[in-house]
């Protein structure tokens, strides 16, 4: 944070009243993801008695009876509102409970899960802007060039292939054929290298796009024909005004597909044996695991709100004017 | 741009030359690790949940241990005694047995654990158990009644013994501390876990130094870890991935008939299938064949009997096989009453011949092989509905009387004898995973035999009787057998297949020279 302060010294007001209005957003998420995500879990059709009993003790053991006992155990029969009422008394108490199916605290589960999805969030980030940042900027220099029409083949084709697909291909090429990557799982930095690349290949896909068209546009506008009037050379006029100016929406794009990668990248995740949050979050739903869920949605809500956070102090950043 | 691609394959093959030489006397150094992949996730450290793969990869032992044929040996127990009224249990515990923590093994620790898996839901239960205590070095169980199969339902995953000292505050094993010769170095819920030999354990001490476990639920990422020789020993392969690492060299793959079942549980209650003709004909127009051969690939598998061969003493040669016959299907049909109606669906009484089908998608051959049955079922006029669901919705539907039809697997290995779970299954008001609306005494007397005698004779003749009766009624009717399929890395020794899934049989395995 010391870096935010020591730039926005003068201006640090509005700074705390970004910080108060979004640790308001955060407590409202909390509470409204609690609610919405318990009151889903028990509109699904079925008992839950048994879909929890079904995960816990797997299809050779599962029956009535353990059904029952689950019920027993886990205070099933009680009136809705009961339960939901001793789940927000825990959350005031920063108690996420365990989880119905494993038994295992669900703050333990919740961070290590995240730590994985970060972790391969960061990877596809890193990834797609090393791939979409030269080419789109290539591009946008000079639209309709060579480089241009070659991404924009490139990105059709990316984009239509899917993560699945992608995922497999690599591993057959890196892993089976060179031998020089690991398959799946989780051991190492290695294992890190394909699911990044298969998920950022993708978004590059889409964010070298983004990046062309800002930077084409940047390119195209009044404001560079002046810098460049002033008498300020091409290649720092494009180093100072043009990327600057495209950097805002760039930031503000990669900030929507952070949050898809956090929660969305289920299939990348079970393709790579990848204990992330959002193959965690399938699993609690088939499960009817609501502490997980309620856990896991409350735990992605306020990543949602953080990433805000951190793209309005980026967006200030780069632009001081904006309020 | 041809040149350009050109100079970059010229820049990198050396690049990778060199990779390869690297990896290359890695590889032919000797190794002391194994790799194993199964799609199974384990969640939690508490054996009544995750006892399957604790005991897998021999991290905790239970008293009684069994070998690939079901036959029972010593484990943790070094003998077991009954007595004359059948109604007390002695097991000698083994002396000199320490946990993973250094902590000794005794019989309070032992009473502890296996008191608790007998309060949660589990193979225990098959047990008219009324007491488990510790009594100096031995552990008593008390029976209500003989029940001569109570040793076997102790070599269960769930029976494992974790140490007193893994438990959480709430008694809830809570670390995966054993007596097994492999410890837990890392346990990374629910994919991984990481293992070391334990230098204390009691037995021979493993070939190899380290082993490691991950849960891949993705048939083909399995296969592509079995391929690239990240794994060693890759369990449960689809039938695309077993065909392409038949091709690999460095793989071997073997398929291991096992005591597990496809089969279509029906509810005798219901008014069209009350009669057994009608389970019959349904049964008729089951191509068993055809399933076998293009869905699950083992044309061996086609069932003929409830009981597979892999079974041992269960499965009875003697009986005349199940066989496909659409005519004779509906042949017994038309005798029950049964006429094609205008869209070629049978209607009796004004009732259309329309039956639901409950299955779940968790084994992916389970939803293929409900729509063969659709289709050949369509053939001799009854309409199915299928319905893909949680697999609770079966016991769910058994407890409240809305199951019609239900398709699933059904492991009767469970444990070495498998008694227990077909006295659940085919017992008094039938199981939540066997016959429904079937009550049949002469079974019922059979089965309460087969629990209560030792005698093997008495057994024998008893579970004839069982397997004709049921063969006869078809208060389940089989369709498929299993088989387990795994993907060997060459080099490894003494890799032993336990088709009652018992044990991944690490602690033999070694590499060769």
């Amino acid at each position: 944070m010391r870096g935010v302060s020591d730039h926005f010294g003068p201006r640090a007001a509005p700074v705390l009243a970004i910080l108060a209005g979004r640790g308001v957003q955060a407590l409202v998420v909390a509470l409204v993801v609690g609610v919405v995500s318990f009151a889903m879990m028990h509109a699904l059709p079925g008992d839950a008695a048994y879909r929890i009993a079904a995960g816990r003790y797997g299809y050779d053991l599962m029956d009535a009876a353990a059904a029952e006992a689950v019920r027993l155990e886990l205070g099933l029969d009680r009136p809705w509102w009961m339960q939901l009422w001793s789940w927000l008394g825990a959350l005031a108490t920063f108690d996420l409970g365990r989880s119905l199916v494993y038994g295992s605290p669900v703050i333990a589960e919740v961070l290590t899960q995240l730590r994985y999805s970060l972790l391969l969030a960061g990877g596809a980030v890193i990834a797609s802007l090393s791939i979409a940042l030269p080419v789109g900027i290539a591009a946008g220099l000079r639209p309709g060039g060579v480089v241009d029409r070659i991404g924009l083949a490139l990105s059709i084709f990316l984009r239509a292939v899917p993560a699945f697909a992608l995922g497999v291909v690599l591993v057959l090429v890196f892993a089976v054929q060179l031998r020089i990557l690991p398959v799946a799982g989780f051991r190492g930095p290695e294992h890190l290298i394909l699911p990044s690349l298969t998920l950022g290949l993708g978004l590059a896909a889409v964010s070298s796009r983004v990046v062309r068209d800002v930077v084409a546009d940047a390119m195209s506008s009044e404001w560079r024909l002046f810098a460049r009037t002033k008498g300020l050379g091409a290649r720092l006029t494009v180093i100072r005004h043009v990327l600057r100016n495209a950097a805002l929406p760039v930031v503000a794009y990669v900030g929507v597909q952070g949050a898809y990668l956090i929660e969305g990248v289920v299939i990348v995740e079970t393709v790579f044996a990848w204990p992330g949050i959002g193959h965690a979050l399938v699993h609690a739903i088939f499960g009817r695991d609501i502490a997980m869920v309620q856990g896991t949605a409350l735990a992605l809500g306020l990543i949602y709100v953080a990433l805000n956070l951190g793209i309005d102090l980026a967006c200030r950043i780069i632009d001081p004017r904006a309020t | 741009m041809p040149a350009r691609p050109d100079v970059t394959a010229l820049l990198a093959a050396p690049a990778l030359a060199a990779l390869l030489l690297v990896n290359g006397p890695l590889t032919a150094a000797e190794r002391t690790s194994v790799n194993v992949v199964s799609p199974w996730e384990v969640a939690s450290a508490d054996p009544v949940v995750s006892g399957f793969a604790i005991q897998k990869l021999q991290i905790m032992e239970s008293l009684v241990d069994a070998d690939a044929e079901g036959t029972l040996r010593p484990g943790l127990a070094t003998d077991w005694s009954v007595s004359e009224d059948g109604s007390r249990w002695l097991f000698s515990l083994r002396d000199g047995v320490r946990f993973h923590d250094g902590t000794p093994l005794d019989a309070s620790a032992v009473a502890q654990a296996l008191n608790r898996a007998f309060e949660q839901p589990g193979v225990l239960a098959q047990a008219p158990i009324t007491g488990i205590l510790a009594e100096d070095d031995r552990l008593v169980v008390e029976l209500e009644r003989p029940f001569a199969a109570l040793p076997a339902l102790l070599a269960h995953a769930t029976t494992v013994i974790p140490a007193p000292g893994a438990r959480d505050a709430d008694g809830v094993p809570a670390s995966l501390i054993g007596t097994g010769p492999f410890r837990v170095t890392t346990f990374s819920p629910p994919q991984a876990i990481e293992m070391a030999r334990f230098d204390d354990y009691w037995g021979e001490a493993p070939g190899i130094e380290t082993a490691s476990y991950l849960a891949a639920g993705r048939a083909e990422t399995r296969a592509l870890l079995a391929e690239s020789g990240d794994a060693d020993l890759v369990f449960t392969l689809d039938p695309p991935g077993f065909a392409r690492l038949a091709d690999v060299p460095d793989v071997d793959t073997i398929a291991v008939p096992i005591p597990r079942v496809v089969t279509l549980k029906v509810n005798a209650a219901h008014p069209f299938l009350d009669d057994s003709r009608a389970r019959e004909a349904l049964s008729l127009a089951i191509d068993r064949a055809g399933i076998a051969a293009a869905i699950t690939r083992f044309p061996e598998g086609a069932a003929t009997q409830l009981f597979p061969p892999a079974l041992g003493a269960w499965h009875d040669e003697s009986l005349s096989p199940l066989r496909t016959d659409a005519e004779a299907a509906s042949a017994l049909l038309a005798e029950l009453g049964w006429a094609p109606g205008d869209d070629g669906v049978l209607t009796r009484d004004g009732e259309r011949f329309e039956l639901e089908l409950r299955t779940f998608p968790d084994r992916p051959e389970l939803p293929l092989i409900a729509a063969a049955l659709q289709d050949q079922w369509r053939a001799i006029g009854v309409a199915l509905d299928v319905t893909v669901a949680n697999y609770s919705v079966i016991p769910e539907g058994h407890q409240d009387g809305t199951l019609e039809v239900a398709l699933y697997a059904r492991n009767y290995a469970l444990t070495p004898d498998p008694i227990g779970t077909v006295l659940q299954d085919f017992g008094k008001d039938g199981g939540d995973w066997g016959a429904m609306g079937w009550d049949n005494p002469t079974v019922i007397d059979a089965l309460d035999r087969i629990a209560a005698s030792g005698d093997e004779d008495v057994r024998s003749e008893a579970i004839g009787t069982v397997a004709a009766s049921i063969q006869a009624q078809l208060p389940v009717i089989p369709i498929v057998w299993y088989q387990h399929t795994v993907a060997i890395a060459k080099g490894l020794e003494g890799v032993v297949i336990d088709p009652l899934q018992r044990s991944y049989g690490l602690s033999a395995v070694s590499w060769s020279k």
